[in-house]
């Protein structure tokens, strides 16, 4: 789900609030507005009769009158309703920022073309969690994003939780989300980032408290060792080739950091962020040839040979 | 109709016509240099860079009678255009960081690793030998890359090394540094001819 309209947090509602304000005062104006229109229309149709029998026109001081005022009467209004929206906007940033913050979960973001990097931190260095692309959130507590870029600007924006907030290099930043329901509301780049832009969506999924607890107890863990032989080849072939220069698995030798980490793969939603559904079909594709897929993205096209390839889906299926 | 009533006036016209008509095709020829020089080649095929080719680093060779230029053959070819493609350079100086380059080399200075922006090449300033040089390890520290990188990305940092050095043409190195600046941008730094470098081996011509 991705609207405004569809508001799932504190935040959101504030904001869908402010939007519904604006929608009928702006609604209002305007049927008043061509409500005059046609009565101008209507009227002056009437009167052009009237004149055409009588040739001469003179200047009605009393008219004359009446529309100055009509015309101050107006900017005036505009004025005052600018006014109310201005005070509409200042008090809905101050409910924002007075909203709960106690007992909140916090989240490291950095975005990167084009994908977003999701941290976990933990005192314990060993209990961090590190995933990409996909953020569990538990109802009902607030959540604290803290974000960064890599390298242009990017923004985060899931409209079912908060407006936007711009991720710039080198200037870290902060946001807060609550959803109030279950459920997996959809996020997407909203500055322009270079080619794949549209190609860079981010999941937020919203569960119970025990289902989160359950994630990310399941995140900590390090990646299953592979039981059956074609994925313990998968796994040769990971650690070997090439993936494992930019891709870290925890709990294997490799341990890149420049791209997605893939310690929880098989459990996500999505690959490549959100362009692909997470089948072992699109897998195999992006693999060969992500060039082809997402233009201009940072992996190269590997070219293995078949039965390494289906070891290598076979591993990567593996890593729930 | 002012031309045809006024003859001279006709002549510089045409004249002044044809000196914009020359403007405009240069300006059109460098545009399309300029496509050649920005070229995104995402799609290029990209074996893996697979075995290790054997590189010759000295003139001595097997027993190859007559034949003085044989043993050159053995040299992968170079895809001329990575040393010709300021994208390609970009992407390499963005690899350089990414694969940890710099943790040995600096920003070309060197440090634990020998630096990539003087004159002194120990195992050669061409193309197949950077390339060689990556693929293959070298003594006292530099690891094997081979197999570990596609080879479009090999070629992407060869190409950048080489902008360090100074062998790329001024307008295809990076202009500026996206991080912290710790160094001038490549575009600033001095430009080398293949003579002035104190190589190994004897420099190729290079491609202009």
């Amino acid at each position: 789900m991705r609207s405004v309209l569809d508001p799932a947090g504190p935040q959101a509602a504030h904001i869908a609030a402010l939007w519904w304000w604006m929608f009928w005062i702006f609604s209002t104006v305007f049927v008043l507005v061509i409500a005059a229109l046609l009565v101008g229309i209507f009227r002056a149709r009437a009167r052009d009769d009237a004149v055409m029998t009588s040739p001469s026109v003179a200047l009605q001081p009393t008219r004359e009158r009446r529309i100055g005022w009509t015309v101050a009467a107006c900017v005036g209004l505009t004025i005052v309703v600018l006014i109310i929206f201005l005070a509409a906007n200042v008090i809905t940033g101050h409910r924002l920022a007075l909203l709960a913050a106690d007992n909140a979960v916090t989240i490291q973001l950095t975005g990167y073309r084009w994908w977003w990097k999701v941290r976990y931190p933990d005192p314990v260095p060993a209990r961090q969690v590190t995933t990409a692309n996909e953020i569990h959130i538990p109802i009902g507590r607030p959540v604290l994003i803290n974000t960064d870029s890599q390298d242009v600007i990017h923004s985060f924006w899931v409209p079912s939780l908060h407006g936007k907030r711009d991720l710039v290099p080198g200037n870290p930043s902060a946001i807060w989300i609550q959803a109030d329901r279950p459920g997996r509301f959809e996020g997407q780049c909203a500055e322009f980032c270079g080619l794949q832009h549209a190609h860079m969506r981010l999941l937020v999924i919203a569960e119970s408290e025990e289902n989160y607890q359950a994630w990310l107890e399941a995140q900590r863990q390090a990646a299953r060792a592979p039981s059956d032989p074609l994925a313990q080849r998968g796994l040769h072939v990971f650690e070997t080739g090439p993936c494992a220069l930019c891709h870290s698995v925890r709990g294997t030798e490799a341990s890149g950091q420049v791209a997605p980490d893939l310690t929880h793969f098989a459990s996500r939603a999505t690959i490549a962020a959100g362009t692909l559904p997470n089948s072992p079909g699109h897998l195999a594709a992006w693999i060969v040839d992500p060039q082809h897929i997402k233009p201009g993205n940072a992996m190269p096209s590997n070219s293995l040979s078949p039965e390494d390839l289906q070891a290598l889906l076979a591993y990567l299926g593996g890593l729930k | 109709m002012i031309w045809q009533a006024q003859a001279p006036l006709q002549n510089s016209c045409n004249r002044k016509h044809t000196r914009v008509g020359a403007a405009l095709a240069f300006l059109l020829a460098l545009a399309f240099t300029g496509c050649e020089r920005e070229q995104r080649r995402f799609s290029e095929i990209a074996p893996l860079s697979g075995r290790p080719q054997p590189q010759a680093n000295t003139e001595l060779r097997p027993g190859m009678p007559g034949a003085p230029g044989a043993g050159a053959q053995s040299k992968t070819t170079v895809p001329a255009p990575y040393g010709e493609n300021g994208w390609a350079i970009s992407e390499g100086k963005r690899l350089y960081t990414w694969f940890n380059c710099i943790g040995c080399h600096a920003n070309g200075g060197g440090g634990m690793g020998p630096p990539l922006m003087d004159d002194k090449w120990i195992y050669g300033s061409d193309p197949e030998s950077i390339h060689a040089s990556i693929l293959q390890g070298r003594p006292n520290g530099m690891p094997a890359f081979g197999g570990k990188l596609a080879d479009q990305q090999v070629w992407q940092l060869v190409a950048y090394v080489r902008a360090l050095g100074g062998f790329a043409r001024k307008d295809l190195r990076p202009g500026r540094n996206d991080d912290m600046a710790v160094r001038s941008s490549e575009q600033a730094m001095k430009s080398r001819t293949a003579e002035s470098a104190g190589s190994a081996l004897p420099e190729r011509e290079q491609p202009r």
